[in-house]
């Protein structure tokens, strides 16, 4: 294995982080009748945003494996 | 009166200025009390500041005693003194100012990043406190102030109140609260921003104080002994303390007193005024109290479990409560409870007397203070009449609607009960009243398990519910048959437990036959309205019936009829018993209802075809059968279906009897032999090869471990072999009927791991997970030589309970004990206050009708609850449906 080169989005325990598109964004927000700042807040200094290139105020959808629900999607808002 | 909203709470420092401007008096004199026993003007008690004592009128604001709330007074402090809780942060704040422009050690630059980074903080309402930290931690490194030039000077913190400046030679100058006070003073306002205060409601200096506020006597109000004599309040002796320290400064400053008097005298006034806020301070002797009691001071009033917010704010005495003992009462409903007559007559619910309950209201008033009536009547005018053996009879007759009646509890009123420690929801819930002679509380012992309570003294506390609204809710959301299954696991709470369990493994076991006066015998206070066909007649000849009957057939009943004539219709369940062989585990074919040890219990349509009934069918916790029917008919069906089969159970080993004694615990001499010699003895020899193994250097650590270590695992291994081992000849000698033996399979009561200990063999003691070994050196007991490492050396008890310990193995048997009573109390203490913090963290979630999981805010903290949407108390073991089960009753509905 290449030292140091890896990147941490390939670690089995790192959910996958995605920048969310304008209109899933919107959408999520309309769904739950929220803004923006009612998400759930990810540091841009968290590695996995840095690794991602996430911007402030991009929200991330996060995908994770669960035991009781399978496939479970949450979503992030990047803040400084 | 009109409703008014908070819109804001705002927190910050009292200036100099405020104090005085709400001072109702300034104090000068420590006295109290005159001799003509009148408070003093001017002094600690004074009637400007809230009066205590009756008859006297406040001169502030001229209430009486009850209705004048109090008003603070203020002492002129002829010092500064630093204020204890702030006595970090003015070190910081003096480390990161410069010492003679006062200004923030920053350039401009950083210091609007900073401020910016502060106001966005505020807006998103967070936390401030990383980046003030931040601040006083880049501003501290400076050396030379930016604006002024001046070089700056280390400043070193003396706890508690002491601060000293360290020049470039190394000199230490004292700092005294004047110069911290004039220093906070220089800091400009637009500075001030940047260590998360605003200027407006708190500007720096304020934290030394020039002027202590004096709380109102209502809030340290003085007592009067038997002796006549007057106690004061712990404060009060703390504020004469202060006022004669601060007299004795002026005195001798005015007098001109040298510096270190002055110097000495403003220590003390700084130690008072430490102690007058806390008297618990690291390095600080407490002030005592003349008896060498410590003082309790404001601190101490406020922090802790007893303190002012979590003993008299979050949690309070009420009223209309009652605790006692519990005791146990099958016959009662589960959600029943019984209440001693004594505690009926005392506690009340206020009904509103109306045209419909006029006649009712009417006798009960006219009944007096006999058990089922009233203790007070409140008049429509609002005024309350105490009900008396010489009042009751006109009150009844004055009685008009719009009258109230608090009329004592009856049979079926609702209240919530409660024991502690109420770790889940289901330590309070609602029961519906039974009044019963004696003194206890009676309880069905089916709702032991949510309580987690037994009958060996257990106490728990009643509450009567107040309002309509109140009881509607406890009605629909906490009565007990609501509470069957946990949310904690989804599965039954209440069910069976003990002998219910065992009467019912009786019962369903083996084949019996009952005839009709048997069946209706074992049936007794059960409503069953239709037997249904007998399962066939005894012959004639088998000598049942006596004189003409003995001609005749006798039809009889099976016991499994018997048990379904309890069980719904339409009910299916299947599901492989407590006494199950695990047989698929083992490789072999599952023989379903062909089952030797009749150990799959198959119900079809609402009969139970094959099976024994035990914990694992309606036990609390397993309960597959009561999660099926709640699931399926509800809770009034379940809560009728646990009262049938508990009296089922009662009525049958009622009659077959059921008991377990010492004796029930023998095994015979040649049982006792095989243990001796086929398990334990085997053992020991064992052990003995690998600790020769061990010295000979032929034993083969195992991987991750030491050589000894390695010894010491297989000898563990080998011993807990000799405990099992002794265990299934004990089980072989005391045979399937033994009452342990049938409590420990039925799930009743026990383990066999507990019978064996008690006929067969305790087994090794352990402390920590290993062998004993501690003790004298290199050996556990001085009756060992060192360095022995057999078997009894390191705490195996051979012998049984029974039979009894030796000394040394008794002793042995203490030090694993006492372990285990060890780690209770930790295991206790540690889950207390993890669930606290956990209760504190979550306490604001809720589930919004979206699903959603939002805190106060509104923030979403999940999308879906528990990321599947499932109420735990309402799933299958935590699953919402169970999938197998759906499928199969698709199945059949096909076919």
């Amino acid at each position: 294995m290449k030292k140091g080169k890896d990147s941490i989005l390939e670690h089995e325990l790192v959910p996958k982080h995605e920048i969310a598109g304008e209109e899933e964004v919107a959408e999520l927000l309309d769904t739950y009748k929220i803004r923006k700042e009612q998400l759930s807040k990810i540091k841009l200094s968290d590695p996995v945003i840095k690794e991602i290139k996430a911007e402030v105020d991009d929200v991330v959808r996060i995908t994770r494996r669960s035991e009781i629900a399978g496939k479970l999607l949450s979503y992030r808002l990047v803040i400084e | 009166m009109r409703m008014k909203k908070i819109k804001g709470i705002k927190f910050g420092l009292l200036s100099s200025k405020e104090v005085r401007k709400m001072s109702a008096s300034r104090i000068i004199t420590p006295d109290t009390y005159g001799e003509d026993g009148f408070p003093i003007e001017r002094g600690l008690v004074n009637q400007h500041i809230g009066v205590i004592d009756p008859g006297l009128r406040c001169k502030t604001c001229g209430g009486r005693m009850g209705e004048c709330p109090g008003h603070f007074g203020h002492i002129d402090l002829e010092a500064p003194i630093i204020h204890i809780g702030y006595a970090k942060l003015i070190y910081r704040i003096l480390a990161a100012t410069c010492r003679k422009c006062g200004r923030v050690l920053l350039g401009e630059e950083e210091k609007n990043i900073f401020l910016e980074k502060i106001k966005k903080q505020r807006e998103r309402q967070v936390d401030v406190g990383d980046v003030v930290k931040l601040v006083l931690k880049e501003a501290a490194k400076c050396s030379v102030c930016m604006y002024c030039a001046e070089p700056q000077q280390r400043i070193k913190y003396d706890k508690p109140t002491a601060y000293k400046e360290i020049d470039e030679e190394g000199k230490e100058r004292r700092l005294m609260p004047s110069d911290v006070r004039e220093r906070l003073e220089r800091i400009p306002d637009e500075d001030v921003f940047m260590f998360g205060m605003d200027p407006k409601n708190a500007r720096p200096e304020w934290m030394v104080l020039t002027v202590l506020p004096v709380p109102p006597v209502t809030a340290r109000p003085s007592i009067t002994l038997e002796s006549g004599q007057r106690s004061e309040d712990d404060l009060t002796h703390k504020l004469v303390d202060i006022i004669r320290i601060n007299q004795r400064f002026m005195e001798n400053r005015d007098a001109g007193a040298p510096q270190l008097i002055i110097e000495d005298l403003w220590e003390l006034l700084q130690y008072h005024i430490n102690t007058y806020f806390d008297n618990n301070i690291a390095g600080v002797p407490p002030a005592r109290h003349r008896s060498g009691r410590p003082l309790k001071t404001i601190s101490q009033r406020l922090k802790g479990k007893e303190g002012r917010f979590r003993g008299s704010l979050s949690g309070k005495r009420v009223n209309f409560s009652a605790r006692t003992v519990l005791s146990p009462d099958p016959d009662i409903d589960i959600d029943e409870v019984g209440v001693p007559e004594a505690v009926a007559k005392e506690l009340t619910i206020t009904v509103n007397v109306t045209e419909r309950n006029f006649d009712v209201m009417r006798e009960t008033v006219k009944r007096g203070k006999t058990h089922p009536g009233v203790n007070y009547v409140r008049r429509a005018d609002g005024r309350k009449i105490k009900v008396t053996e010489s009042n009751y009879e006109t009150l009844a007759d004055e009685l008009e609607l719009g009258w109230k009646v608090e009329r004592h509890l009856v049979d079926g009123d609702i209240v919530l009960f409660n024991r502690q420690p109420s770790l889940h929801r289901l330590s309070i819930m609602a029961h519906y009243v039974l009044v019963m002679p004696d003194k206890t509380f009676r309880l069905n012992p089916a709702v032991c398990p949510p309580y987690n309570a037994d009958f060996d003294g257990d106490e728990m506390n009643m509450h009567v519910l107040q309002t309509e609204e109140a009881r509607a809710e406890a009605k629909i959301l906490m009565a007990v048959q609501r509470n069957i299954i946990s949310p904690r696991f989804g599965r039954p709470i209440i069910g069976s437990i003990h002998d219910y369990i065992t009467g019912l493994f009786l019962f369903t076991r083996g084949e019996k036959r009952f005839e009709k006066e048997k069946v209706l015998d074992v049936l007794s206070k059960i409503e069953v309205n239709d037997l249904g066909e007998p399962a066939g007649t005894f012959e004639p000849s088998s000598g049942m019936g006596v004189g003409d009957a003995a001609a005749r057939p006798i039809p009889y009943w099976t016991e499994k009829q018997i048990f379904s004539m309890l069980l719904p219709k339409g009910l299916n369940v299947e599901f492989r018993g407590k006494t199950c062989a695990n047989c698929i585990e083992r490789g072999e074919e599952c023989e379903k209802e062909k089952c030797l040890r009749d150990a799959y219990v198959k119900i079809e349509d609402g009969n139970l075809v094959c099976g024994i009934i035990d914990e694992k069918a309606l036990g609390s916790f397993k309960g597959i059968i009561i999660a099926r029917i709640f699931r399926q008919y509800g809770e009034e069906v379940t809560k009728t279906f646990i009262k049938n089969v508990s009296r089922l159970a009662i009525n049958y080993i009622k009659q077959v009897g059921f008991s377990f004694g010492i004796s029930d615990e023998d095994i015979p001499e040649e049982g006792k032999e095989q243990i001796r010699e086929e398990a334990v003895h085997e053992a020991e020899k064992k052990v003995e090869e690998l600790i020769r193994a061990y010295e000979g250097g032929e034993l083969e650590a195992l991987p991750g471990r030491a050589l000894e270590e390695t010894l010491e695992l297989l000898i563990m291994q080998e011993l807990a072999h000799a405990r099992d081992d002794s265990g299934d000849i004990a089980e072989r000698y005391l045979g399937i009927e033994n009452p342990g033996v049938l409590m420990a399979k039925s799930g009743a009561r026990g383990s066999l791991l507990n019978l064996t200990q008690m006929a067969a063999c305790v087994g090794q003691q352990s402390v920590r997970g290993e062998r004993i070994k501690r003790g004298y050196l290199g050996r556990t007991l001085p009756h060992f030589k060192p360095g022995d490492r057999s078997s009894d050396a390191h705490g195996f008890v051979r012998a049984s309970f029974k039979d009894g310990l030796s000394p040394m193995e008794y002793f042995f048997h203490a030090i694993g004990g006492r372990e285990a009573l060890v780690d209770t109390a930790v295991r206790t203490s540690q889950s207390g206050y993890f669930q606290r913090r956990l209760i504190n963290a979550l306490q604001d979630l809720e589930v919004k009708n979206d699903g959603t999981v939002r805190e106060t805010r509104g923030t979403v903290v999940q999308f879906k609850y528990g990321d599947d949407g499932v109420d735990p108390s309402k799933s299958d073991s935590g699953k919402f449906v169970d999938i197998d089960e759906v499928i199969r009753e698709a199945m059949k509905a096909e076919i």
